[in-house]
């Protein structure tokens, strides 16, 4: 096997950070390579710069690729050579129909007529080459994120892709789909095409790799045959040391219930006729991690955002008690004030102001907490977001650093020590550790951890059934917006979950 | 935390490039104080000196100042998302309606005044209101408005110019503060200066203010230090408040040697301070911010943005008013075309200020400034007598160099 791509020794400094330094990558033809490393560890940055999005001249080192040096101006040019990435960011226009997505900026037109027939043969092929059973004219607003990463693939299949690049493409899926994003994978590989995989599910690198490189820090820190390797110890070296335990020890002796709901129902915002809760209740004790499973789309989100302040949905009805006393969740104050928080699964378009400062968004939720008469006290609110940054380790030059300019693991950190600092009664949290390494997710299940110690109530809402099955004392189990079954700590188990989803 | 890494915290490594990352970070800043500089230092030169000649500086700001304060409304407007279209005749209908009041009804100054600012305040609140709870484009509902109220100009003057109003009100306007230190002072300075006469008051407050500003920036410099923020490079900070300071008392001299402070001055001066504060330091103005810069995310923090929106308006209507209020008692008359796109004059000033249109970004003094920098470009032509087709052909590509600028630097630093 000859090699593709080498990059040597890169480097890349933003102001005030080093994220790469002199990093080597080296990459064979016809296989999968993964690279693995904590949260804000560099590795989106280093395939950045190896499709040019940071143009040459921008970093230092070099990329021989095809055996020749390679200096890419822009993706443009990256892409020519054959090397395609998809961000961890999905980059579809949802408005747009499958098969306009596939073929934007690259459109199949005889003199700017776009030639429909063309277009819509050749997404077929394309969309049958990556097993979507979809009509190439579906809206890609109306289909589910995991089938949105299989038109991205598509996508850059339609470009005759050489290197395809994937940053964490699996953290939204739920697993089936994840499963057959890599099934997918293995099958190009078959065709003769590389591909480098990014991911924090480390289930899914043994799964699919042949080489794995970890990054610390910005550096190299091995490169590793994936025959036969384990995950303890491709997490020793993203973190640096052993890690025996995936979650933190806890014992809890949950207390009185701490709220409850009640004969929950919702309906869809747009479409009136369409119930999307029905007649959910649940309850959270003091010190108690309930977990709601379910699959995507069984409107678990939806739940929450629904109680909290009627975020989602409308004709809301029924009841939300605390502590026995009901509440008015009417509007997101209300229910802040009640002391019932909710962490987005959204960080980017819900959770963050993105062009705004570690401090702007941790203190957003609770500007009271840092100001005295409406005027606002900076240093106590430089003081809380340095709080935040050491007990989270939020991986940033300063507080002051735009959080548009940290990685996805870090970004999603800036938005849980927004909610902690509302110091809420109830915690809901909705999927806490999407896009998080091993070592952060550590430090999460710490905080709730501390949390339920403290006699908080804690709602995760999680598609990794492992983290649901380690961390709760209770699960409830929602399918197609209703809640089915409930299952203790003991009960619980994945078999017995998927059944209750299944037989519903 | 159990897994925290010792290693995280080395952070900020102040390298060489400090003072050159410093400034393409803050480019626009500074580029905007160094391009109202070159644009004076320009004029000063080519009108021979007529520019800042006491009578000039006087009526350059008593010219701009119903843009400036339409401008405190407007950017307020602008960051939290959205635009006001409408405060140019929302300003001539105030006018109108203050010299209908006084002229024709023969109503008291005050009562006049109190009721002209809740009328601009009800239009501000009634255009709001559609854009706040009905999610009406604020660009549609204040193109109505602009409409509407031009109309209600016309129709309320009947096509004809009402005035002139009674001296107590022209004193909004052309109104000066009263010297208060003793004559004896005044004389003194004014055969030292070798001027005609010196008003002791301005340049107190000039002195006083610029030390202010001086003084002020050091404490928050200290305090950054204190906690380790980036901060401006000392070379960097001298010199901005040399130049802040040493042209504050510069212009407050100029004006001591006419006829002193205008009362327009401290209207505007105060006002700008109010709303620098308001915008900057308080729990509201951090709301709009957030409400400009990501809408869902403020919502789910538990912000009422609609009804932020909503007092984002109201509070441009006052503002519009207050300017019609100045902006007539200035001409001594309510025309039915006063006001004419003097909201793009406005709109204009917060861009070059470096607001972005998307929301979420800008500040009061570059607004404040942006608007000056447009007033000194068109007082500048006007004394060169070049004509208003060439005057707004150059303004319209000063706003675009502006525009562009920011958008360059952005890219660069992304
Ligand atoms: N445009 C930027 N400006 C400043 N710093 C940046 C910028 N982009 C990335 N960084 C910093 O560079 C470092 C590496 O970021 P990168 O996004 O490559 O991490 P990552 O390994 O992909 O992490 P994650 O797993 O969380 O996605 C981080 O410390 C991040 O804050
Ligand atoms: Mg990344």
């Amino acid at each position: 096997m000859a090699t593709l791509l080498e990059m040597r020794q890169i480097t890349k400094e933003f102001p005030g950070v080093k994220a790469l330094d002199r990093v080597d990558l080296k990459v064979e033809e016809g296989e999968i390579h993964a690279i693995c490393g904590e949260n804000g560890a560099g590795k989106s940055t280093l395939m950045k710069v190896l499709s040019g999005v940071y143009p040459a001249g921008s970093y230092d080192g070099e990329i021989v690729y095809e055996g020749e040096t390679a200096q890419f101006r822009d993706i443009r040019d990256s892409e020519d050579r054959g090397i395609i990435i998809i961000h961890q960011e999905l980059a579809l226009v949802p408005q747009l129909s499958i098969a306009e997505n596939i073929f934007l900026g690259n459109e199949r037109a005889t003199r700017g007529v776009i030639d429909w027939r063309m277009t819509n043969r050749r997404t077929e092929e394309l969309l049958e080459k990556v097993g979507l059973s979809e009509a190439p004219t579906t809206l890609v607003d109306s289909i589910g994120v995991g089938k949105q990463q299989l038109v991205e693939i598509a996508k850059a299949l339609s470009k005759n892709v050489k290197l395809l690049i994937l940053d964490e493409p699996t953290a939204a899926l739920q697993e089936n789909d994840s499963r057959k994003l890599l099934d997918l994978l293995l099958e190009l590989k078959a065709q003769g095409v590389t591909s480098i995989l990014i991911s924090h599910k480390l289930g899914e690198v043994r799964y699919v790799a042949d080489t794995v490189t970890v990054i610390r820090d910005g550096t190299t820190v091995s490169t590793l045959d994936a025959k036969g390797l384990s995950e303890d110890q491709i997490v020793h070296d993203m973190v640096g040391r052993d890690m025996t335990n995936r979650f933190p020890e806890h014992k809890r002796t949950p207390g009185d219930i701490l709220m409850e709901v009640d004969d929950w129902t919702v309906w869809h915002p747009e479409h009136v006729d369409r119930r999307v809760i029905r007649n959910a209740g649940f309850n959270v004790r003091a010190g108690e991690v309930v977990g709601i499973a379910g699959l995507m789309g069984s409107g678990r989100t939806e739940l929450a955002m629904s109680i909290f302040g009627k975020s989602y949905g409308r004709n809301i009805s029924g009841s939300v008690r605390l502590k026995g006393e009901a509440v008015d969740v009417s509007t997101v104050s209300k229910a802040i004030a009640a002391g019932i928080s909710y962490v987005t699964e959204d960080r980017k378009s819900l959770g963050l102001v993105l062009d705004e400062t570690i401090r702007f968004n941790t203190t957003l939720a609770n500007l009271e907490g840092v100001s005295s008469n409406g005027v606002l006290k900076r240093n106590e609110e430089t003081r809380v977001a340095e709080r935040y940054r050491e007990a989270l380790a939020t991986r940033t030059p300063s507080v002051f650093q735009k959080v548009v300019n940290l990685s996805g693991g870090n970004q999603q950190k800036v938005v849980l020590a927004k909610w902690l600092f509302t110091s809420p009664e109830v915690l809901i949290l909705d999927e806490p550790t999407r896009g998080i390494d091993v070592g952060a997710k550590y430090e999460i299940y710490t905080i709730i951890n501390d949390l339920a110690a403290q006699g908080k109530g804690v709602v995760m809402i999680s598609s990794e059934m492992p983290e649901l099955l380690g961390m709760c004392d209770r699960i409830y189990v929602m399918n197609e917006g209703a809640l089915v079954g409930e299952l203790t700590a003991a009960e619980a188990s994945q078999e017995r979950i998927m059944s209750l989803i299944v037989n519903d | 935390m159990a897994v925290a890494d010792s290693e995280q915290n080395e952070g900020t490594e102040h390298n060489g490039k400090g003072i050159g990352a410093y400034l393409a970070s803050h480019l626009r800043e500074y580029g905007l104080l160094l391009a109202l500089i070159v644009i004076m230092v320009f004029f000063q030169v080519v009108t021979e000196g007529t520019l800042l000649r006491a009578v000039n500086v006087t009526n350059l700001l008593l010219q701009n100042s119903y843009i400036v304060i339409m401008a405190l409304g407007m950017l307020v407007v602008i960051v939290s998302g959205n635009i006001d279209l409408s405060v140019g005749s929302v300003m001539g209908f105030i006018g109108a309606l203050a010299a209908v009041m006084i002229v024709n009804f023969d109503q008291n100054i005050y009562v006049t005044i109190i009721a002209c600012l809740a009328v601009g305040g009800l239009i501000g609140a009634a255009q709001g209101y559609w854009v706040a709870y009905w999610r009406i484009p604020s660009f549609i509902v204040t193109l109505a408005g602009m409409l509407v109220f031009r109309g209600l100009s016309l129709w309320l003057l009947e096509g004809q110019s009402v005035g002139p109003f009674p001296r107590e009100f022209q004193i909004i306007a052309n109104g000066f503060v009263p010297d208060i230190f003793p004559a004896g002072i005044g004389e003194m300075l004014a055969g030292m200066f070798d001027a005609r006469k010196v008003n002791v008051l301005a340049l107190v407050a000039g002195i006083v203010t610029a030390a202010l500003i001086v003084w002020m920036g050091m404490r928050q410099r200290a305090r950054n230090k204190a906690y380790g923020i980036e901060d401006e490079p000392a070379s960097f900070f001298a010199a901005r408040n040399f130049i802040v300071a040493a042209a504050l008392i510069f212009i407050t001299f100029k004006l001591s040697t006419f006829r002193g402070l205008p009362n327009v001055l401290i209207t505007m001066a105060v006002l700008t301070v109010i709303y620098a504060f308001l915008t900057s330091s308080t729990v509201i103005g951090r709301r709009v911010y957030a409400l400009g810069g990501n809408q869902k995310a403020a919502k789910l923090s538990g912000i009422n943005t609609e009804r932020l929106t909503f007092l984002a308006f109201t509070n441009m209507g006052v503002l519009a008013a207050a300017a019609g209020l100045v902006f007539a008692a200035r001409l001594n008359t309510a025309t039915p075309k006063a006001g004419f796109a003097l909201e793009l004059d406005v709109i204009a000033a917060v861009f070059i200020g470096g607001a972005s249109m998307s929301g979420g970004v800008g500040t009061i003094i570059g607004a404040v400034v942006g608007a000056f920098l447009m007033g000194v470009l068109n007082n500048g032509m006007s004394i060169m007598g070049i004509g208003i087709d060439y005057q707004q052909m150059i303004k319209g590509l000063v706003l675009l160099a502006a525009v562009i600028f920011d958008v360059y630097n952005k890219q660069k630093q992304g």
